[in-house]
This record gives C-alpha cells, sequence and structure tokens, in this order.
C-alpha cells in the first residue's frame, strides 16, 4: 500500500448532555480543531467523509444537515453509516484513489437526544428479533455470558476493566467519565442484564471527532509528525444472534490478521506499544485481546489481572479511558484513531505512554461485534 | 460566543418520528411463522451444500452461498447456549415484566441457535447447557410471539 497519514486530528470533550450545541456545532468544534492541528485551512482539504446513523440524528440523510459544519461546499461529499474506524477506512481509500491528495473523515453522536435502547432495538430484525425487546445490553450480556461460561471469565475480572479504565479517564481531559473505583464497587453496581451490571457499561455520550488523512507527498509538507497507516482491514460476521457462538471473535481474529501482515506485524504482544480499543462493555476488553492475538482464547481475564494492560504496564489498552469513560457512538472508534496518533505523536499530555510507536486502535458496528476493524498505526512509514 | 446564556435554560424541542412500516415475513418468514401459529411446530431450512440446519429458517446458506431448499421440521425444545437475565428495560421495550430472560437456544435437529425469551425460571439454577422448551401462547397471531418464552424443562438434569 502506498503511504498515507493521519496530519491532524481532534475530538470535542466527552459529555453526557451538550445541550449547547447542535450536531452541526458538534462536527464544526471537531473539524476546526483537526485543521487547526494540521495548521490547515478548509481549502486544503480535497474530500470529506462524514460518519454519522439516522436513527441517532432523528433526520433522515443526517449527514446533509453537516455538510456546512464539516466544510463540505463545492467537494466530493460522502457518508459511512458505521462506526468512525470504518469511515476513516473509506476516507484512505479515497486518498489510495489517486483522485485525493488530502480527505476529512468526522463524526458525530448525539446520545442525549434520544433513548438509546429504543434505537439499538431496531438493528435487530423485525420479523424475528426486535418485537422481544432485544437491545445492545441485553444482546450483550448474551455474548458476555458466553463467553465467561465458555472460559471460566469471571466478574471480577471484568470489574478490573472497569476500574482501570475509569481510573485512566482522570488523566485525560476530554474524558466523560472519570472514577475512583473498585472491583468491590463495580460488582455492588446493580445488575442490568446479568453478567452485565451498571459500571460495567458505557455512559451515554456526545461528542465529535475528525481526522484529516493524506498522502506522502502532502503529508511531508503539512507535517513533521505524520502518524501513517501502516495496516487496516475490517471483517464482518453473521447478523443473527446464535448463528454462530457468541464467544467466537473469528471476524475479529481474521481482521487483525490482515491487517498485521500488511503492517509486517509477526508478534502483536512485541510490536504493538499501545492498544485502544471498542469497550463498549468491560468483558469486551478481555474477548477482543483475545481476538487480536494478545493472548490465547479465553486468556484476556489473566492478561487483565496481571497488570500488564494497565497505562504503565507491558501493554497499555485504553489509557484514554475508553469507551467505557466516554462513548459517542461512531465517534468513539474515530476517538480511538485520534488517541493511538496523539500517543505516536507524544502529544497525550497527560496521559502520554513513553515510547508509542506502533499502536492499534480498533472499532466495531452492530450487535455483539458484528463487524471488527483494526489499524496499526505507526510514527515511521 | 459571548455568554449570553449564563442563567438561561437552553431550549428543547420535543419530538417523535411516526412512519408506519409493513415489514414483509416474505415466503421464508410466512411458511415458519405460519407453521409455529397454526402448527406449533419449528421449522428450519437445510443447506445442500454443507447440510447446516438453520433456524431461524434461511433463504441462503451464507456460508456455502447455496440455496437452502429443504425444510426441515425441529422440537420445540433444546439447549440453552447463553441467556442473561433482565433486571432494567426500557418500559417500551419489555415483553414481560422484569425480571425476565432471554435466551439463544439451539432446537432439537438445528446446527444454530436462535433469541427468543426466557420465563419461569429459578435464576440461582439457571445455567448455560440446560434443556428448555417451548411455551406457545394462548393466542397466536402469526408472529415471533406466538412463542411466549421458553422454559427450563423440569426433570432434566
Amino acid at each position: 500500500m502506498e503511504a498515507v497519514a493521519i496530519v491532524g486530528a481532534a475530538m470535542t470533550r466527552i459529555e453526557r448532555e451538550r445541550k449547547a450545541d447542535g450536531y452541526a456545532d458538534l462536527v464544526y468544534e471537531a473539524t476546526r480543531a483537526a485543521l487547526d492541528d494540521a495548521g490547515m485551512s478548509i481549502d486544503q482539504i480535497d474530500n470529506v467523509v462524514t460518519v454519522s446513523n439516522d436513527f441517532f440524528d432523528g433526520r433522515t440523510i443526517s449527514s446533509m444537515a453537516i455538510m456546512d459544519a464539516c466544510g463540505s461546499y463545492d467537494k466530493n461529499v460522502t457518508t459511512v453509516e458505521g462506526d468512525g474506524t470504518f469511515g476513516a477506512f473509506f476516507g484512505l481509500m479515497r486518498v489510495l484513489s489517486g483522485s485525493y491528495g488530502t480527505t476529512l473523515v468526522c463524526a458525530h453522536h448525539k446520545g442525549s437526544e434520544s433513548q438509546m435502547p429504543l434505537i439499538t432495538n431496531a438493528m435487530f430484525d423485525p420479523i424475528y428479533a426486535r418485537m422481544l425487546g432485544i437491545e445492545a445490553i441485553t444482546s450483550s450480556a448474551l455474548q458476555a455470558r458466553a463467553y465467561m461460561t465458555k472460559y471460566g471469565i469471571s466478574e471480577e475480572q471484568c470489574a478490573l476493566v472497569s476500574v482501570k479504565n475509569h481510573g485512566n479517564a482522570f488523566k485525560n481531559p476530554v474524558a466523560q467519565l472519570p472514577l475512583e473505583l473498585t472491583v468491590e464497587k463495580v460488582m455492588s453496581s446493580p445488575y442490568i442484564a446479568d453478567p452485565i451490571k451498571l459500571l460495567d457499561c458505557c455512559p451515554i455520550s456526545d461528542g465529535a471527532s475528525a481526522i484529516i488523512l493524506a498522502t506522502e507527498e502532502r503529508a511531508k509538507k503539512i507535517t513533521d509528525k505524520p502518524v501513517w497507516a501502516k495496516g487496516v482491514a475490517h471483517c464482518s460476521t453473521a447478523y443473527h444472534l446464535g448463528d454462530h457462538e457468541l464467544h467466537d471473535v473469528s471476524a475479529l481474529e481474521e481482521a487483525a490478521k490482515k491487517a498485521y501482515s500488511m503492517a509486517g506485524i509477526k508478534d502483536p504482544a512485541k510490536e504493538i506499544d499501545l492498544v485502544e480499543l471498542y469497550d463498549a462493555f468491560t468483558y469486551m476488553e478481555p474477548l477482543w485481546l483475545e481476538g487480536l492475538g494478545f493472548c490465547e482464547q479465553g486468556g484476556g481475564g489473566k492478561l487483565t489481572e496481571s497488570g500488564k494492560t494497565a497505562a504503565a504496564g507491558e501493554l497499555p489498552v485504553n489509557v484514554s479511558g475508553g469507551c467505557l469513560s466516554g462513548n459517542p457512538v461512531l465517534a468513539a472508534g474515530l476517538n480511538r484513531m485520534i488517541e493511538c496518533a496523539l500517543q505516536i505523536r507524544g502529544d497525550a499530555g497527560e496521559h502520554q505512554v513513553d515510547g508509542v510507536k506502533t499502536a492499534l486502535a480498533h472499532g466495531i458496528n452492530g450487535p455483539c461485534g458484528q463487524s471488527h476493524c483494526v489499524w496499526v498505526l505507526g510514527g515511521e512509514k | 460566543m459571548e455568554d449570553w446564556r449564563k442563567d438561561q435554560e437552553v431550549l428543547v424541542m420535543e419530538g417523535r418520528i411516526k412512519v408506519p412500516y409493513r415489514w414483509f415475513a416474505g415466503e421464508v418468514g410466512t411458511r415458519y411463522l405460519e407453521s409455529l401459529r397454526d402448527k406449533g411446530v419449528f421449522l428450519g431450512t437445510r443447506c445442500p451444500g454443507c447440510e447446516k440446519v438453520y433456524h431461524i429458517p434461511r433463504r441462503h446458506c451464507p456460508e456455502c452461498f447455496e440455496e437452502c431448499s429443504q425444510w426441515v421440521e425441529l422440537g420445540s425444545s433444546g439447549t440453552l447456549e447463553s441467556y442473561t437475565i433482565v433486571r432494567r428495560q426500557h418500559p417500551q421495550l419489555s415483553p414481560l415484566p422484569v425480571p425476565y430472560g432471554y435466551g439463544i437456544i439451539r432446537l432439537e435437529g438445528a446446527d444454530t441457535g436462535f433469541l427468543h425469551l426466557l420465563g419461569e425460571f429459578d435464576d440461582k439454577e439457571l445455567k448455560v447447557g440446560d434443556s428448555v422448551e417451548a411455551v406457545f401462547s394462548d393466542k397466536r397471531e402469526g408472529n415471533i410471539l406466538d412463542v411466549k418464552f421458553f422454559r427450563p424443562v423440569k426433570g432434566v438434569e
């Protein structure tokens, strides 16, 4: 693959309810900040990819309402309905097409304006599943139970993820929900859908984010700290719950394998310095770490217990606080990429980890991680 | 912007999108739901390539990409592959009073699991691998709720 770099990146502060800002305001804020980060003006952006979901926005063709806010007038603009990591993938393809030197990718979400369970219920099949009332939390609880039963992962091991990620959020000024927790506190939080408790869940959030991708030639003119896309892949699997066993994360394994192969990574645990993954619920962190090949199947609980995934550990995971500390859905995956880019550049501020050269960002789409997108980013080409 | 709204509540427009839909169950879905409604029999479809029996029925096999032309009668009991007990639910979604359950159930004769409700269980006893059986609704209307829920089969360990 020809070299493509992230040359600008920014996200808004993630909050429970940004009443003073409509979603176009959020998109403008993120886009403006990404341009400032790159030292670019909007006329240096060759094309735009927006990321949004009509149900969340309560507006059909939701992208139309933010065309002004992302600076896309007189530009080729298109939309990805899905996580921001998938939007970025499409943005990358547009740069690789040779038609565009730069692509702006922006994503927005206002969870505060609608009712999350009703919207996530609507992702399920109207004939066979929707009228059963299933939604994101209860379907994830089915996955959590399948995973935890198969490999003997304990609720306490999952609670450790909540303690770690909410704790990490104290050092991230844009995080929504830094919390001082203990395993006991997480364990005594009320069950929403067993085995998932309140403190195993991400919050409802508002936020937007944006990145600017550029060809090597343009990147070198824009910044002296480009962050290179070294490998990226996404894979999808079954839609109907039960078509495959819910602890089976072969779509993630496949995406990771392809991304590693592109990036020339043979041993991810040794070659990747930091991970930002989509931890909408605590159990997802160990499960996705297994799928990403950082430990053997079923080893995610022990990996978490070992402390290796702590900010100061051998493999820091979600040093930003992760989705558990703020989950503007769709923007959340792009945020994972932005966090990796800032860490590689050495610009992560208080939560900077020393010596991050290669980092992995991960996003998901669909119930129980139906699709996974894996990005390997690096400071060197 | 200047902070003119310091002591001012931001205005909120309340609304609701009301759009009626008609989702067609199609030939496959109709045959399945009619069988449930009229005979209380679950049906699956078999892939001629890998011989996998899909429940809920599918017109094509996602793995072999072949048409699943053969219909198969399945048992009305099966194995619980996963479950959750719902303690809190949005009132508009809850099909049963909380606490109720969701299960992934693999019916006898099927090679895939499917999602349905769980009821009449002891939440301390319920576990993955349990045998569960369908309880049909008294009034069946040709939808997935013609099965009221699944419950553990008594006396089976």
